[in-house]
C-alpha cells in the first residue's frame, strides 16, 4: 500500500458493469515524506467517504477490486483507508 | 518478501474492515546490500516490529490475505518477521 493525496473527482456514467456508483478520484501517489511521486492517477474509493485535500493510503493491482462492493471489477487502484497520522514520515 | 527498515506509523480510523484493530507500519524497502532501494511501502504489521527495525515484507497479496485470514481482504503488504542477522558474500550487515 502508498500514500496518496486526493486532488480531483471523476465522474464517469458510462462504466463496466460492477463499476456504477463507485466513486473514483484523482490521487497523486507520495513519498512518505508526504511528497509527490510519479503522476496522478485515478482510484476507485474503496471508503466511500474520501475527498478532494485528504490524505489516503490505496491499493494497488488486483487487491484493488477486493476493496469494492462488486468484487473483480476493473479497478487496478483503490482507496482502502483516510490517514489520520503518519509518524516518522520525514526523511 | 523484501527486506526494509520500520520508518515509522500509519493511523487511520477510517478504513476497510480487514484494517480495523491492525497496526500499519511506514517501511522503507532496503537493497540487498541493506542501503535504502528508494521506495517504502504501508505493510500490516503481525509480528510487533518497532521503528528501526530492519523487518521482512510481503508483498503478495494472496499471501498477506492467507497470513491475515482475510479470504477476501483489500491488502497486499505484511511485515512477517523481524531480522537479526544479515549476511551477503559472506559479510555480516546486520
Amino acid at each position: 500500500m502508498q500514500l496518496g493525496r486526493v486532488v480531483g473527482t471523476v465522474v464517469a456514467t458510462t462504466a463496466y458493469r460492477g463499476l456504477e456508483g463507485v466513486p473514483l478520484l484523482i490521487v497523486q501517489p507520495l513519498e512518505r515524506d508526504l511528497t509527490p511521486r510519479g503522476r496522478p492517477l485515478v482510484a476507485a474509493d474503496g471508503v466511500a467517504m474520501a475527498g478532494p485535500g485528504e490524505l489516503v493510503y490505496f491499493v494497488a493491482s488486483r487487491e484493488a477490486s477486493l476493496a469494492l462492493p462488486v468484487t473483480f471489477v476493473p479497478v487496478d487502484h483503490a482507496i482502502v483507508g483516510i490517514v489520520d497520522a503518519v509518524d516518522g514520515g520525514g526523511p | 518478501m523484501k527486506i526494509g527498515r520500520v520508518a515509522g506509523t500509519v493511523v487511520s480510523t477510517i478504513n476497510s474492515p480487514v484494517f480495523d484493530g491492525r497496526r500499519l507500519l511506514l517501511v522503507d524497502l532496503l537493497t540487498a546490500t541493506g542501503e535504502p532501494a528508494g521506495g517504502y511501502v504501508i505493510a500490516i504489521d503481525v509480528v510487533d516490529a518497532g521503528a528501526g527495525e530492519t523487518v521482512l515484507v510481503l508483498d503478495e497479496g494472496n499471501s498477506a490475505r492467507q497470513v491475515l485470514e482475510e479470504p477476501n481482504g483489500p491488502v497486499r503488504a505484511v511485515v512477517v518477521g523481524i531480522v537479526d542477522e544479515l549476511t551477503i558474500d559472506g559479510r555480516r550487515l546486520l
